[in-house]
């Protein structure tokens, strides 16, 4: 009888195993996870992790993970060599570089070189070339007005997603694109984190700003209709931007996504009533010149991008930096980019799942903005002597690797108006220095970070300018150079600076007292086991460490205040430049001192730096503004401002079958020129993905191993009752 | 040495201490002692309760804190004594500075060498890669193969050691003892069992890292082993921070009726309509905010640590009231219809008195079997807080914490799965402890299950 | 029926606002409208002015609770407060601090908060009914005990075990099934086999034990005995007496989860990436949206107090003794 239970039970299960066979049979292995790509387009399957992009719209979005999808849609004015270093700055967007006319306040030109130089004028000639992506916003009717332009939020019902818009159309880009997406940036419904520092620059941004404050907001409103001082619309192609003063460092701001150009009518077309509702929005849908076009925009679980039918003609390059030719970055030189048809990017939260698709081929590769090595997977590779070596099974299957130092800093800074770490007295210094040589940077690095990392010896980063490799770039207070490499001075050095800093072994020579510094963290961003790894590290010269964790906000209030001892911080640079990095310290930076959101967090003040930063920063590249660099880097050596800092530096795994995987440390829009072996790849997935099935076997084994006792033993039972 | 308290220090023993007076005072009534008995003459009931004993042992003696005194250095004329930043407890003390043992980074249960290869010097000064020695396990050993040996010879010598430990434990309660209608002799065993184990344990950790190491080099095993304080003490302080609301106002709505037991109601239900994990948040937020308002109020990272700690068991318990309230109520309504409550109030005696006399003994057997049943549900929420990030302080040892930083080493290729097995271990056993007993307890105390053994 | 329904959906209104009142306070006092936006604004160049612009864009500009400038009425109803919680009220909720539609997120992503949560109820519920009937036929032998032991030992691992291990033992090492994921092109049913087996059998121990208690107080009622007595087999009292009769305390004891379905798995969501309220929650935890933890804070307590009514009313239902009044 209880066969008959046990019966549908095991029918069922055998089914289910069937149907798993069957479908193993029909289409691939089992386990692969990607919903099947459209025949005859390359796809490239990538990840976006751990979370979605929150915002899509150029004016909005600040962050790495949110630009590598704008940097793919969106062509701003100038953009980077893909595969030269130290990094290129090339026109994208326009003709060619801008070009930049001085005047003085008076209104005349004048040489480049004088003094009195009030206002930079930059023009720039859009690419003839250049046009939007296929798109409803400029399909138009049969009388030539906008096709999908709705009275109310009823008749704009029945369209749900960008795809529901049966008619598109396009048009070349414009000189007032450029123009109007500047005046978005301004407009302060935006809200555009660009607006407090741009309005510092461009001219007569403070003021539209302050007009549009008072517009009334029902639906659109056309920017076209207010004019900006400091923009000019020349002709069809031309536009100028005039600018305060002198700020070589511009032209580099032109190669971020803030100043890509938007159509007037695709921000009226979202717009549109009840658009909203449906998150039919600017910020959601991108819409560019660029080599992609987003097609699907989910971000619970992935985005789509598709190939760009409209954009223009762009070639691989055919010249690289030394050694790419050998790496065989230069094999598709003179192709016609983009060379992959589609790339889907894949929502992905756990790092198992993650691995575990990336190992099984389901990703091509590790990562977008982050190589996701570097914590996670450290055990897959090693840092050697000779760079990365892979782990046996990641080299079985034939994975490269890419790394990428980012121009980037992490690093915990002083800050220099605490009564017991800061200060500019000869004590205060040699207290610091102590505390830089105990802070074993290269062994926190090989712990924490796999070695991947470079322990900084000065605020920039390599690849910047102002970078110096070798025995002349080493912070001579911290380290010596013995046998042609660095090397950190002894803990018995570090000793005898906080005995010559009145800390003999960590206590108060006057009180006897001892030691205590407190680090301010992120309590995300650290764990316990780094925790107890620096109560090591200044435990060997007797200082003892308190923590005080917060989150990010509070972590943030603290450093507007300057209520912190020690605190930790990074800075990801936004253009190739020394000044971008050396602004960390200059004095009027200061949060206490602008009262802003300033980025000298550590108040650091020494009025000859400010003297220096004040002329670097509007002195064009070359050996005078090397030498200001070079001296500024000194004092930031000797005054000892941050406890350490390094370098990040990321590593890429790449399957085999996907290539031209440079990494550009600045420039997103690398996405082109990724090339893809289709067969490669489905060869490797079938053969990585064999299922193991005798689990299968032993679990319905073991369903029946324990069915059978308990048939037999209820037989028996059933035999006994009817004997009684 | 300068001894710390913490509050939550303060608590356990109060709490122990409390619950050590009310049995003593329940002793005399003949009803709760059967009951009792029945729990405890199953071998089971004994197991389980000995394994709990012991938990709550560690996890008391994880809670002697001290500071040790620094030593003043010659040069310094001052009388003053500083104390250590670091707070010890007397469970390090004797676990033979288990935790101080530091290795670099990763290494394997029982490993000679560092998990990871690291560039060294060899015999000749040359530069090689390889796996350098740990700097705490088999520094006795001439040869690695000897390690096998070893590790059995010092097995044997520590199980001897265990065994005479034991002998003077289990002697005194076999004089004592002798005779008892209880099954004693599972007690006994148990506790040879858990202390061999122990001795087993801190003998070998001297030479060896028994659970391999962590990221930061730090023994598994004795984090495991830290962890039992967090759990127990989150297990039980987290019912007891609840247990005077969900009393009081459960008492009061079911005793006084009307608009009473209206907003009691209304209070409960709005409280438990709330999606738990969403209110345990934002309160865990609520108050990291108000510490780091307040960093003067604690003077050492333990003590702010602990506030949390606290502050997560005070939520906890809050999340969690809205059950036994509602059950105390009920009870209470039953109660309050009673002939002699009823009579009570007719003579004219007062409020307070009927509550005390009358209605609050009638309910301790729930209050007791929300305790245990809970203690087994908080150890297990506290790992799924770490998980979500509102758990219990990093710098604080938990099995959450443990879990939480393992989750990705599983992906590592070749997997570590010691850090895993011991937060596991080590929970499963407490968790499977407490449910059983709090299955015992339920049955001996639940009227309706007695009921039914006695129509049965 | 229907007006004690009525009823007891007006009695939900206080304790919606209390809700909301409670939220409200908890949120606000950690996270002021400035953290807010300068956590949506992002790291660098945060200015004063952003940070207003953002306020006012997204109606965080007024008084929280009380506006003391205004007059009358308007002092408690010109406040965030009440601005954004009478919109709840009317199922109408806003947009997430970043900027997206809830209403709309939240109806995509019930699904696949369904699509799980369905079938690991349901097959949960028949799992652990067949096997505590099979340990039920052995009851008072050394084979119950010993289950018994086993459905305790099975509630004493943590959730994340049994997923960590799923995920490693079937879907990394065995290769049966994806290890996490879902999408609904094709064969969803392949992202949802590993979910629902997690989550069956991390609910065998707790859920056949409970039933087990319920059948075995069932086989201990008199007609129990007077069927034996009668002569019925085993089998029959088992499944014609004992069966239904337990029935109906499992369904009451269940209705009450059957809407918290909709609400999703936080963990078995975010661990195998299925796009449901579950993770959704989470994240918004995580990136501290206000706006989508106040709705989802609503939503959870509406489907609690709808909970409690289908529980009363399959009491009803169940027991035709009971009058709702």
């Amino acid at each position: 009888m209880l066969s008959r239970l046990a019966a549908p039970r095991t029918r069922a299960a055998l089914l289910l195993i069937g149907a798993t066979l069957l479908a193993g049979c029909t289409d691939g292995p089992w386990n692969n996870p990607n919903p099947d790509s459209p025949p005859g387009l390359v796809t490239y399957q990538s990840v976006m992790t751990p979370l979605p992009p929150k915002h899509l719209d150029p004016a909005l979005s600040y962050a790495a993970d949110e630009s590598l999808f704008l940097m793919q849609i969106y062509e701003p004015p100038m953009g980077y060599h893909y595969l030269k270093r130290p990094y290129e700055l090339l026109p994208l967007g326009v003709e060619d570089f801008p070009e930049i006319t001085y005047i003085n306040a008076e209104g005349e030109i004048i040489d480049p070189q004088a003094e009195d130089v009030a206002y930079s004028v930059y023009e720039l000639t859009v690419r003839a070339d250049a046009r939007y992506q296929p798109h409803p916003a400029f399909a138009l009717d049969d009388r030539g007005a906008p096709r999908y332009l709705f009275k109310d939020a009823s008749e704009s019902r029945p369209y749900r997603q960008i795809s529901d818009f049966p008619e598109l159309g396009s048009r070349p880009v414009a000189a007032n694109d450029y123009v109007y997406a500047i005046k978005r940036l301004a407009d302060p419904f935006n809200a555009s984190p660009m607006l407090g520092f741009m309005a510092q620059y461009i001219v007569g941004m403070e003021d539209f700003s302050a007009r549009l404050k008072d517009v009334p907001r029902d639906g659109w409103v056309n920017l076209d209709d207010y004019r900006m001082d400091g923009l000019e619309v020349v002709d069809d192609r031309t536009f100028r931007i005039t600018i305060k003063g002198r700020y070589p460092q511009f032209s580099y701001w032109l190669a971020m996504h803030f100043f890509s150009p938007i159509a007037p009518e695709v921000d009226r077309f979202f717009h549109n009533p009840g658009f909203l509702d449906r998150n039919l929005t600017l910020d959601w849908w991108p819409v560019g010149s660029g080599p992609f076009m987003m097609v699907k925009n989910d971000p619970n679980s992935e985005i789509v991008l598709e190939r760009n039918p409209n954009f223009r003609e762009d070639y691989f390059p055919t010249e690289g930096a030394p050694g790419d030719a050998e790496q065989g970055l230069l094999e598709d030189a003179g192709k016609r980019l983009p060379l992959i048809d589609r790339a889907v990017f894949r929502l992905e939260k756990e790092v198992l799942s993650l691995w575990t698709k990336f190992l099984q081929g389901y990703y091509d590769r590790s990562g977008e903005s982050h190589g996701n090595t570097n914590r996670v997977f450290d055990q897959a590779f090693v840092v050697g002597p000779n760079g990365v070596e892979l782990g046996a099974e990641l080299a079985s299957h034939g994975i490269t690797v890419s790394p990428d130092v980012k121009p980037a800093i992490y690093y915990y800074g002083f800050n220099m108006r605490d009564p017991v770490l800061g200060g500019y007295t000869e004590e205060r210094r040699k207290l610091r220095r102590a505390l830089q040589i105990a802070f074993d940077t290269e062994e926190y690095l090989k712990i924490f970070y796999k070695g991947n990392g470079i322990p900084a010896q000065s605020p920039i980063p390599p690849g910047i300018p102002g970078f110096v490799e070798g025995e002349a770039g080493i912070n001579p207070y911290v380290y010596d150079w013995v046998d042609g490499a660095p090397k950190r001075k002894s803990i018995e050095h570090a000793k005898q600076l906080l005995t010559e800093a009145g800390y003999p072994n960590g206590r108060d020579a006057r009180t006897g007292e001892p030691l205590k510094i407190f680090i301010d963290v992120q309590s995300q961003a650290i764990s316990s086991t780094s925790m107890n790894w620096m109560d090591r590290a200044f435990g060997r010269i007797g200082v003892q460490v308190e923590y005080r964790p917060a989150d990010w906000n509070r972590t943030r209030e603290k450093l507007l205040t300057g209520n912190t001892q020690i605190f930790s911080h990074g800075w990801l640079a936004d253009y190739p430049d020394p000044e971008n990095f050396l602004f960390l310290l200059y004095g009027p930076e200061s949060p206490l001192i602008c009262n802003c959101d300033g980025a000298n967090n550590a108040s650091y003040e020494r009025p000859e730096y400010d003297d220096l930063f004040r002329q670097m920063r509007v002195l064009p590249a070359g050996e005078e503004r090397d030498a200001l660099v070079a001296r500024m880097v000194d004092l930031y050596r000797e005054d000892a401002v941050w406890l350490y800092g390094f370098y990040p530096k990321d590593i890429y795994l790449n399957n085999p079958w996907v290539h031209n995987n440079k990494r550009h440390g600045i420039s997103k829009n690398t996405l082109k020129y990724v090339r893809i072996d289709d067969d490669l790849r489905e060869r490797k997935r079938e053969e990585w993905n064999q299922p193991v099935i005798w689990p299968l076997y032993a679990m319905s084994a073991l369903l029946v191993a324990l069915l059978l006792p308990g048939i037999i033993a209820y037989r028996r039972r059933l035999r006994a009752t009817a004997r009684q | 040495m300068k001894p710390v308290i913490l509050w939550s220090d303060a608590l356990i023993f109060l709490l122990v201490i409390s619950l050590a007076l009310f049995f003593w005072r329940l002793r005399r009534d003949p009803q709760t002692r059967e009951r009792w008995a029945e729990v405890f003459s199953s071998r089971l009931g004994m197991v389980a309760f000995t394994v709990i004993a012991a938990y709550i042992m560690v996890a008391l003696l994880d809670s002697l804190h001290f500071r040790r005194a620094l030593e003043n250095p010659e040069s310094l004329a001052t009388e003053e004594v500083f104390y250590d930043n670091k707070v010890t407890s007397v469970f390090d003390v004797l676990t033979g500075g288990m935790g101080e043992r530091f290795e670099r980074t990763y290494s394997a249960p029982f490993a000679l060498l560092s998990f990871e290869k690291e560039n060294i010097k060899d015999a000749d000064g040359r530069d090689i890669r390889d796996f350098p020695p740990l700097r705490h396990a088999g520094q006795h050993l001439s040869h690695p193969d000897e390690r096998a040996a070893d590790i059995l010879g010092k097995s044997v010598r520590a199980l001897l050691w265990g065994l005479l430990l034991c002998a003077l434990v289990i002697t005194p309660q076999w004089l004592l003892l002798r005779g008892s209608r209880f099954p004693w002799l599972a007690s006994w065993t148990t506790q040879a069992v858990i202390l061999c184990s122990a001795v087993w344990m801190v003998s070998l950790s001297r030479h060896y890292h028994i659970l391999g190491t962590d990221q930061g080099g730090a023994d598994v095993l004795f984090q495991s082993l830290k962890g039992i304080r967090t759990g127990v003490l989150l297990g039980t302080l987290a019912t007891l921070v609840m247990l005077p609301i969900a009393v009081t106002l459960g008492v009061m709505a079911g005793y006084f009726k009307g608009w009473v037991d209206d907003v009691v109601q209304y209070l409960y239900t709005t409280l438990s309509s709330i999606p738990g994990i969403l209110l345990i948040a934002a309160s865990v937020l609520l108050f990291q905010v108000y510490i780091d308002l307040n960093p003067d109020f604690f003077a050492v990272g333990m003590e702010k640590a602990d506030a949390k700690f606290i502050a997560l068991c005070f939520i906890l318990g809050v999340t969690s009231w809205s059950t036994l309230c509602r059950l105390i109520r009920a009870e209470t309504l039953k109660i309050s219809q009673l002939g002699y409550v009823q009579a009570a109030h007719a003579f004219g005696v007062s409020h307070t008195r009927i509550l005390g006399r009358h209605v609050l003994p009638n309910v301790v057997h729930i209050i007791l079997i929300t305790f245990v049943l809970d203690f087994s549900a908080l150890v297990l929420a506290e790992a799924v807080l770490s998980y979500i990030g509102v758990g219990v302080d990093p710098s604080m040892g938990s099995w959450g914490n443990m879990i939480n930083g393992a989750r990705s080493e599983l992906s590592r290729e070749p997997t570590i799965w010691w850090t895993l097995t011991g937060a596991f271990f080590f929970m499963f056993v407490l968790v499977l402890a407490a449910n059983l007993f709090s299955d015992l307890v339920r049955d001996a105390f639940d009227p309706r299950t007695s009921l039914r053994r006695a129509s049965a | 029926m229907f007006a004690y329904i009525v009823r007891r959906l007006i009695y939900a209104i206080p304790i919606l606002v209390g809700v909301n009142l409670l939220t409200f306070t908890l949120f606000f006092v950690v996270n002021s409208p400035d953290d807010m936006a300068a956590s949506q604004l992002g790291d660098k160049y945060v200015t004063p002015e952003a940070i207003e612009n953002w306020k006012q864009k997204n109606g965080y500009d007024k008084p929280l609770f009380l506006n003391p400038d205004a007059a009358g009425v308007a002092q408690i109803t010109d406040t965030i407060f009440f601005d954004k919680s009478v919109r709840l009220f009317a199922f109408d909720f806003g947009r997430s601090e970043s900027g997206r539609d809830i209403t709309t997120d939240v109806a995509t992503r019930m699904w696949p908060s369904l699509a799980v949560a369905l079938p690991t109820f349901l097959v949960g519920i028949g799992v652990n009914i067949c096997v505590a009937l099979m340990v039920v036929m052995f009851r008072g032998t050394r084979l119950d005990r010993g289950a018994v032991f086993v459905f305790v030992a099975l509630m004493s691992i943590s959730y994340l075990f049994y997923i960590i291990g799923g995920q490693f033992l079937v879907a990394k090492t065995w290769r049966l099934v994806p290890i996490s994921g879902f999408h609904t092109e094709g064969q969803v049913w392949k992202f949802l086999i590993l979910p629902v087996l997690v989550g069956v059998v991390a609910g065998i121990g707790a859920g056949a034990r409970w039933y087990r208690t319920l059948f075995l107080e069932e086989a201990n009622q008199d007609y129990v005995r007077t069927a034996r007595a009668k002569g019925c087999s085993e089998l029959s009292i088992l499944f014609r007496h004992i069966l239904p009769n337990a029935l109906i305390p499992i369904l009451t004891g269940v209705v009450v989860l059957i809407p918290s379905l909709f609400m999703g798995s936080l963990l078995i969501e975010s661990f195998f990436g299925i796009p449901g309220l579950g993770s959704y929650m989470l994240d918004a935890i995580n990136s501290q949206d206000f706006a989508i933890v106040r709705s989802m804070v609503f939503i959870g307590s509406i489907l609690y107090i709808i909970g409690l009514l289908l529980t009363d009313i399959s009491y009803t239902w169940a027991d035709p003794r009971v009058r709702l009044s």
